[in-house]
């Protein structure tokens, strides 16, 4: 009966912790003869040896300019440069390809798009653009250069104590003013994962488009633009296990063509004449300059790592880590965490507060135990300013950390609590 | 205590805890605020310059981290009674002298704000804005 019961509960998916560090060189390293605890992948994922491989393997067998060379090195870089397209685009479920433009990073995906759909194309002095206050600086700022510009309205929907996004306020913003609506999946402070499908259907309903920061939900748990319905995608490569300076736009077929380029340059054209110039298809129109061949590659082998672990699987592994956090963290006195207790509705960011002492001190002490995390405004002081925070301190987890990292942790903690006892 | 832990000694966590000079100074003559945007911090002082161009007294508020805040509270019992002339020439070892610890890079800025703030406060300019 028992074992019936056993059997009943579904199968963990759980991933082989050990075998996946055995794939990271860096973890391999100490810090001041310390084990490395790396808890700072919200900010910058780690990099495994396939990834690493793949872009010096770029640059030592095959290195040549994409789109433009005639010779064979020209159609291997190419056909490997698209071929990463590709698996980007299988990786969000995108219809086809060319919804997807790479750029250098999330920032530079939604600038595009402020500037190429917002600033440039369709927005309309006193047209209202929706955002959140959980929103990073990067899907911010650009913003307010369409408010600067064109005269469009900003209006945000506020954050409840819980961390959660106030829905029944994000219904009263919502009008048929509002053009743009424009949110994170996942945010980057309190981990909580916005409900992304039912907000775009509704910006659908006033003839709003949705717009998605999925720079912190891209890396950890399934992404499906077409089921979330998103008009745009941004995400970093480089909190994916891929190399910086790589990002992703994706963007709607027929969004795409009316969004201006932001750079204009080579391989961004058709045809070039003195004074005027046509663009070139859709994505290569956003993709002005020399791309970042290696990184893109590079990208393409961080999705195939993830693939073949399984997106599910990633999620239900932070899902442990992250539970038996809350958990411990929960059994300290004078700690405080933010964002929602559910692990369902959140991801494995945890913001946390220690009375008496400084996160900047925080970090500084748990370094000296080989600990790395984030302490500051994590580039959300709208966000900061609604807790009435001046910062936090932040460990984010990832593939690689298990439940010995949130132990380390949570000693360091007390560590800390000594020092400032 | 660990080598590493140098940078949290007694001193340090003693200025920390129990800052020297904190708080407001209506009798101000000069004020200055700046902010470590890294962090944070922030650090506001007030000055009251006599007659005789000596600093009769000083408070500073602030929040942050315990190296910028510590410095804060450092620097206001080195300059109370300094001479302008010689609050104005202080430099950063003064200050770093005086934490008497290992910092990185990035923990210089903070354990420096103050003395920006100071040389603000008493430069051609001074942001009275705070
Ligand atoms: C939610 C979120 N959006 C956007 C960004 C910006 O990413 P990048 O710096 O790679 O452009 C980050 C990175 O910190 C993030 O966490």
């Amino acid at each position: 009966m028992a074992r019936k019961d056993r059997m009943a509960k579904p199968a963990k998916m759980l991933l082989n912790v050990p075998a996946i560090q055995a794939d990271f060189p860096i973890l391999k390293r100490t810090v001041r003869d310390k084990r490395l605890v790396y808890l700072d992948s919200a900010a910058t994922s780690q990099k495994p040896k396939q990834v690493i491989e793949a872009t010096s393997d770029y640059y030592s067998r095959y290195n040549a300019n994409v789109h433009r060379a005639i010779y064979e090195l020209g159609e291997e870089s190419t056909r490997e440069y698209e071929g990463a397209r590709e698996k980007v685009a299988d990786f969000i479920h995108a219809k086809a390809a060319s919804e997807i433009a790479f750029t250098k990073s999330t920032t530079e995906s939604i600038n595009v798009i402020a500037y190429g759909y917002g600033l440039k194309g369709k927005i309309q002095k006193g047209d209202e653009i929706l955002g959140t206050v959980m929103e990073h600086h990067s899907n911010h700022v650009p913003w307010h250069f369409v408010k600067d510009h064109k005269g469009a309205v900003l209006k945000y929907v506020d954050v409840a104590d819980d961390g959660t996004l106030k829905m029944e306020q994000y219904d009263d913003l919502l009008t048929r003013h509002t053009k743009i609506v424009t949110v994170t999946l996942c945010s980057n402070v309190l981990g909580t994962i916005n409900p992304v499908k039912e907000i775009a259907k509704r910006a659908h309903e006033v003839g709003a488009l949705c717009v998605v920061d999925a720079a912190q939900a891209a890396p950890h748990m399934p992404v499906d633009v077409q089921s979330l319905d998103a008009d745009f995608l941004a995400f970093s490569g480089h909190k994916m296990l891929g190399p910086t300076g790589i990002g992703v736009l994706y963007g709607k077929a027929e969004l795409l063509e009316e969004t201006e380029p932001l750079l204009g340059g080579g391989e961004m054209i058709r045809e070039v004449h003195l004074g005027w110039a046509k663009w070139n298809d859709v994505p290569y129109k956003f993709e002005g300059g020399t791309p970042n061949i290696a990184g893109a590659i590079g990208l393409g082998v961080a999705v195939d790592y993830l693939t073949k672990l399984g997106m599910d699987a990633v999620r239900a592994h932070e899902m442990e880590v992250t539970q038996y956090a809350l958990e411990k963290f929960d059994r300290l006195k004078g700690v405080t965490t933010y964002g929602p207790k559910d692990v369902k509705r959140r991801a494995g960011v945890v913001s946390f507060t220690i009375e008496g002492a400084h996160p900047h001190d925080i970090a500084s002490i748990l370094d000296v135990e080989g600990i790395c995390i984030r302490s500051g405004h994590h580039c959300a002081q709208p966000l900061m300013e609604r807790f009435d925070l001046p910062a936090t301190a932040r460990a984010s987890f990832y593939i690689y950390n298990d439940l010995d990292d949130v132990d380390a942790l949570i000693a360091g903690i007390k560590r800390v609590q000594e020092v400032f006892a | 205590m660990a080598v590493s832990y140098e940078m949290y000694q007694e001193q340090i966590l003693d200025h920390y805890k129990h800052p020297r000079n904190k708080g407001s100074l209506p009798s101000a003559t000069k004020n200055a605020r700046d902010t470590n945007p890294l962090c944070g911090d922030e650090v506001v002082l007030h000055l009251k310059i006599d007659g005789s161009d000596r600093i009769a007294d000083v408070r500073f508020e602030g929040q942050g981290c315990a190296i910028s805040q510590a410095s804060a509270s450092m620097l206001t019992t080195i300059v109370k009674g300094m001479s302008l002339g010689d609050a104005t020439a202080l430099d950063r070892d003064a200050i770093l002298k005086k934490l008497g610890i290992p910092l990185s890079a990035v923990r210089l800025k903070c354990a420096l704000l103050s003395l920006h703030v100071l040389k603000v406060a008493l430069g051609p300019k001074p942001d009275v804005s705070k």
